[in-house]
C-alpha cells in the first residue's frame, strides 16, 4: 500500500482526493497525472536514480506556489521543487506518493538594473540567458555550471552551483543578494536584501545549496558583474601529471588569481580530442588551461608571466590561443570532456570531491592504483584552481558486477578526500547520490545539527525529505560512521 | 607567538552553564563590545584559545583559533605577500579574528572583492550543548551539508562560540593608486555607480568632506592604465587616509551624535535626513551622524528598501539592527533554538528575543 510519509497510511481515495483538491486550485494544464506527463520528471541530470512522482503541478505565480504549500502541508503531503532537471546528484529525484513542484513557468527576468549591477529573476530563468540580457550593459553574471544553457537560476542557488571561474569570481552564494522562497508551510519569505547585506542571521548563505530542503526558491536577485575588457587562455602540456600540479601552485604562489585553471589527464585528453578537435596535443600526460581576464594590461603581464612559469616548471609546450576563436576552442575541449568520455565507454561514473590542492599528486597516485585493481579506467578532469576533482570511472552496466565494484571504487576516492581535508562534494551536491557518504564527512551530533537547521524551516519535513542529509539510522546501516572502539558516538541519542 | 587550545577549558565552562541555567557573554578581544545590544552573562574569555592552526600559501587559505588577534594574522599574511581581501575593521589593538567573524565586518574592498562571510570556508564550533562540531572545511568549493559556517558570521556569537576558522585568503596587489576629485555627494554617487559596470581594478571607493576617492588595485600596468582613463589627481600615501576611515578614526566618526550604518542600493541618491554624511563601498554603506530620532531615519530609508543599524553613540538596549519581519523572525527562533537550546549565549545582543 502506498504512504505518503512513514506512519501515515493512505490509499486511492487520499491520492484521489488530493489531485482534485491541487485542480481547485490551478488550472487543468498545470496538473499532470497520466504516466507519459509524469515521466519526462522521473530523473534528474542523475538518471540511475528513477521515480514517478504522483502529481507534477506547474504553479504561474507565487500565491499559488503558497496554496499548493499550505494544502500540502495541512495534509502532511512531501513535496519536491525541480528546476531544469539538470542536477547531478538526483536532488530533485521524486517521491512516489508526493508532489512534484515544477517551476518551469517561472522564467522571466523581471528586472535588470545596471545602475546597481543587479538582477531580479523568476527561479525558471536559464542561468546563460542571464548574462545574454545583461550584456546590453557590459554586465554578466559570473558563476557558469557546465550546464549553464540548459540550468536554472533557482536551481543554482539551491546547488550553489560553480563552474569554471570559482577560484576567482566564487560560487552562486557569493552572487546572490536576495531571495524570495516560500516555506513548507506557505510563508512567503524574503531572505537577504537589495543592499550588499541585511539584518539578522545570514540566511541567504543557508538557502545557498540547501539543495530544495529548507525552502521553495521563487525569485532570485543576483549581482551583476562589468564584463572583463579581455580574457585570454594558456594551453601548457606536461610529460607528467605531477608536474603539471606543481605548476598550479607555482602560478598562485606567484600571487596570480586565473580565472579559470583547469586540468585534464591523458585519458581524458584522449577522449576529448576525438570528440571536439581541440587540438590538444595528444603525446601530454597532461594539459593545464589557464584563463586570464581582466584589463588589456594586466592581462598582458599575467600571460607574460605564468608562460615563464608553466616552462620553469617543466612544460613541455605552451600556447597561447591566438585569437577569440582559438581561445573558444581551447576551451570546446575541456567542456565537451563528459560527452566524450561516454563516447568511449558504455557508461561512466562522474565523481566531485574536493581536496587541498597539494594533495592532487597523492590522491591522483591512489586513484592509479585503484584502477588497476579494479579494472576500471579512469579519465580525470580537475578544476585545478579550486582543488576540485571529477575523476570519471568508465565502466559497462551491463556486465556484471560492475556497477556494483564501479560504486565501491568511487566511494573509496570521495573517503580519501575527505581524509586529506578535502569535501565528497565540490559542486554537485548531495542529494540521494552522496547520502551515505555524508556519514564519512560528518559526527552525529554535527548530522543531527543539519536536521535541526531543517526543522528550523520545515518543522513537518515534508520539503524534499529523505536528502542531502542521512538519517543516524541510515549511517549506522552504512557502516561509515566514525565507529570508535566499536561503539557508536552519543549511543544514547535517538536515531532517526 | 603564543599559541594555545583551551577549547576543553571552554566546553567545561559551557557545560556548566547549562548546568546553572546561567548565561555567558562571550568576549575576545573586547574591541567590539559597543557594537549590538548589551549582554549579561559569566565571561566566556576566547582570548586564550589563539594561534595560527595552518597557512599553506599555495592553497590561498588559512586556519586560525578564534582568539588570535587579527594583527598577528595580518602579519603572517603580509610576510607571504597575502591578505584577508575584506579588510576588516579592527576597532581596536586587541580585535580577534574570532570577533570580527563573529560580528560580520568588512572594510572599504567588500563591495568589490567580497565580504567577511564570503570567505569563510569552514569553522569549528562550540553549540550550546556544549558540542564540539565542524563545518566547511578548508577547500574553496564544499558544498556538503548546510553552510553553518558562513551562518555564524555575523550572528555575535547568539548561535554558539567559534573556536577555529579557516578563510580563503588573496595575494596582495602589486600595485596600488588612489585618486581623489572634488565633487557634490550626487556627483560622486553616480561617478562611483558608473564604476560597477566598467572593467576597471577599482577595490575602494568612498565620499568624504566634499570629495570622492578611488583606490585602484592590481598589476603596476593595469593600475597606470585605469588611472589615465579615470583621471583625477594622485594621493602619495594614501595608506593612512583608507586605514582612517576603516577604523572610524576620521573626525567624522568622533562626532557627539549617534552614528549610523545606513545600507542601500548604491546608485540611491542623496537621502534627505538631516546629519553629516560619508558615504563608503562605493555608496552602498552610508555612514550618517545625526540627531534625528532612529524611528525617522529608519522610515525615509525604508523607502529606498535599505535598513539602518544603530552604530554607535545610542543606547545599547533597543532596536539597534533593523527589526525583522515577523516569518523570519519566527525562522531565527527556531534556528537560535536549534543551536543554543538552553539561550545561554550572548542572550539579546542582536535581538531582545534571541
Amino acid at each position: 500500500m502506498p504512504v505518503f510519509k512513514d506512519g501515515l497510511p493512505c490509499n486511492r481515495d487520499a491520492h484521489e482526493d488530493l489531485i482534485r483538491k491541487l485542480r481547485e486550485l490551478l488550472p487543468p494544464e498545470a496538473v499532470l497525472t497520466d504516466k507519459e506527463d509524469l515521466r519526462p520528471f522521473e530523473c534528474d541530470g542523475l538518471s540511475v536514480y528513477r521515480r514517478l512522482p504522483l502529481v507534477v503541478v506547474l504553479p504561474e505565480t507565487i500565491a499559488q506556489v503558497q496554496a499548493i504549500m499550505r494544502f500540502c502541508h495541512a495534509l502532511q503531503v512531501p513535496v519536491v521543487a525541480r528546476g531544469a532537471g539538470t542536477g547531478l546528484s538526483g536532488g530533485a529525484l521524486p517521491l512516489s506518493d508526493g508532489v512534484l513542484l515544477s517551476l518551469a513557468k517561472f522564467k522571466r527576468i523581471l528586472h535588470i538594473d545596471p545602475e546597481n549591477a543587479m538582477a531580479t529573476l523568476q527561479p525558471g530563468v536559464r542561468n546563460l540567458a542571464i548574462s545574454d540580457a545583461a550584456a546590453a550593459y557590459g554586465l554578466y553574471y559570473a558563476p557558469d555550471p557546465s550546464s549553464q544553457i540548459a540550468c536554472t537560476i533557482g536551481g543554482n542557488v539551491a546547488e550553489n552551483s560553480g563552474g569554471v571561474h570559482c577560484l576567482k569570481y566564487g560560487l552562486t552564494v557569493h552572487n546572490i543578494l536576495m531571495l524570495k522562497v516560500v516555506t513548507m508551510e506557505g510563508e512567503l519569505l524574503t531572505i537577504g536584501a537589495e543592499t550588499l547585506d541585511s539584518p539578522g542571521y545570514d540566511l541567504l548563505a543557508l538557502m545557498a545549496g540547501s539543495e530544495g530542503m529548507l525552502a521553495v526558491i521563487v525569485e532570485v536577485t543576483v549581482k551583476l558583474l562589468a564584463k572583463p575588457e579581455r580574457a585570454q587562455v594558456l594551453l601548457a602540456a606536461f610529460d607528467d601529471v605531477y608536474k603539471a600540479g606543481e605548476a598550479v601552485g607555482a602560478i598562485i604562489a606567484a600571487g596570480i588569481i586565473p580565472a579559470g585553471l583547469e586540468m585534464m589527464d591523458k585519458v581524458a585528453i584522449h577522449a576529448s580530442e576525438d570528440y571536439a578537435h581541440a587540438g590538444y596535443p595528444r603525446d601530454a600526460e597532461a594539459i593545464l588551461l589557464c584563463e586570464l581576464d581582466g584589463t588589456n594590461a594586466e592581462v598582458s603581464e599575467h600571460i607574460m608571466k605564468v608562460r615563464e612559469i608553466l616552462h620553469q616548471g617543466g612544460a613541455t609546450e605552451v600556447r597561447t590561443a591566438a585569437n577569440e576563436a582559438e581561445r573558444q576552442l581551447f576551451w570546446k575541449g575541456r567542456k565537451s570532456a563528459f560527452p566524450a568520455v561516454g563516447r568511449i565507454s558504455p557508461d561512466y561514473y562522474c565523481m566531485d570531491g574536493t581536496i587541498p590542492r597539494r594533495q592532487l599528486p597523492h590522491v591522483l597516485r591512489q586513484i592509479s592504483l585503484w584502477s588497476e585493481e579494479y579494472g576500471l579506467p579512469v579519465a580525470n578532469v580537475f578544476h585545478a584552481g579550486d582543488g576540485n576533482l571529477h575523476p570519471l570511472i568508465l565502466f559497462d552496466a551491463n556486465k556484471e558486477g560492475e556497477l556494483v565494484r564501479t560504486e565501491e571504487f568511487g566511494q573509496r576516492i570521495l573517503q580519501l578526500c575527505v581524509e586529506v581535508g578535502g569535501s565528497i562534494t565540490g559542486e554537485h551536491g548531495v542529494g540521494m547520490e552522496k547520502i551515505n557518504q555524508m556519514c564519512i564527512q560528518f559526527k552525529a551530533p554535527e548530522l543531527i545539527q543539519f536536521h535541526a537547521v531543517k526543522a528550523a524551516f520545515d518543522p513537518a519535513g515534508l520539503l524534499n525529505p529523505g536528502k542531502a542529509v542521512p538519517t543516524l539510522q541510515r549511517c549506522a546501516e552504512f557502516g561509515a560512521m566514525h565507529v570508535h572502539h566499536g561503539q557508536l558516538p552519543h549511543a544514547e541519542l535517538e536515531r532517526f | 607567538m603564543l599559541e594555545r587550545d583551551i577549547s576543553e577549558t571552554l566546553q567545561q565552562q559551557v557545560h556548566n552553564a547549562v548546568v546553572n541555567g546561567a548565561p555567558l557573554k562571550i568576549e575576545g578581544g573586547n574591541s567590539k563590545t559597543f557594537l549590538g545590544r548589551e549582554t549579561h552573562g559569566e565571561i566566556l574569555d576566547v582570548s586564550g584559545h589563539r594561534g595560527i592552526v595552518e597557512h599553506d600559501p599555495r592553497e590561498l587559505v588559512l586556519t586560525a583559533r578564534s582568539g588570535t588577534p587579527l594583527k598577528e594574522i595580518e602579519a603572517a599574511l603580509a610576510e607571504a605577500g597575502q591578505m584577508l581581501a575584506f579588510e576588516p575593521p579592527h576597532f581596536g589593538d586587541n580585535a580577534t579574528l574570532g570577533g570580527t567573524i563573529a560580528c560580520g565586518l568588512s572594510g572599504p574592498r567588500r563591495p568589490f572583492c567580497g565580504s567577511a562571510r564570503d570567505f569563510v570556508l569552514g569553522c569549528k564550533l562550540l553549540n550550546g550543548k556544549g558540542e564540539i562540531l565542524r563545518f566547511g572545511g578548508q577547500v574553496i568549493k564544499n558544498v556538503a551539508g548546510y553552510d553553518v559556517s558562513r551562518l555564524m558570521v555575523g550572528a555575535y556569537g547568539t548561535l554558539g562560540v567559534l573556536l577555529e576558522i579557516s578563510l580563503k585568503v588573496l595575494p596582495r596587489p602589486a600595485a596600488s593608486h588612489t585618486l581623489i576629485q572634488e565633487c557634490t555627494q550626487a556627483e560622486a554617487i553616480s561617478k562611483m555607480s558608473r564604476l560597477l559596470s566598467q572593467p576597471m581594478p577599482v577595490d575602494a571607493a568612498c565620499y568624504h568632506a566634499g570629495h570622492c576617492y578611488v583606490r585602484l588595485s592590481g598589476s603596476e600596468q593595469a593600475v597606470k592604465h585605469a588611472h589615465e582613463h579615470l583621471g583625477g589627481e594622485v594621493i602619495e600615501k594614501s595608506e593612512p587616509f583608507w586605514h582612517a576611515l576603516r577604523e572610524h578614526h576620521l573626525p567624522f566618526f568622533g562626532s557627539a551624535n549617534p552614528l549610523y550604518r545606513v545600507m542601500v542600493k548604491p546608485a540611491v541618491p542623496p537621502l534627505e535626513i538631516a546629519g553629516e554624511w560619508l558615504l563608503d563601498w562605493g555608496g552602498a554603506q552610508r555612514w550618517l551622524v545625526s540627531d534625528e530620532p532612529v524611528a525617522v531615519i529608519r522610515e525615509r530609508v525604508a523607502t529606498v528598501g535599505g535598513h539602518v543599524t544603530q552604530f554607535r553613540g545610542s543606547e545599547n538596549n533597543g532596536e539597534i539592527f533593523q527589526p525583522l519581519a515577523a516569518p523570519v523572525l519566527v525562522i531565527h527562533q527556531r534556528l537560535k533554538a536549534s543551536f543554543d537550546p538552553h539561550g545561554i549565549f550572548n542572550r539579546g545582543r542582536i535581538y531582545a528575543n534571541l
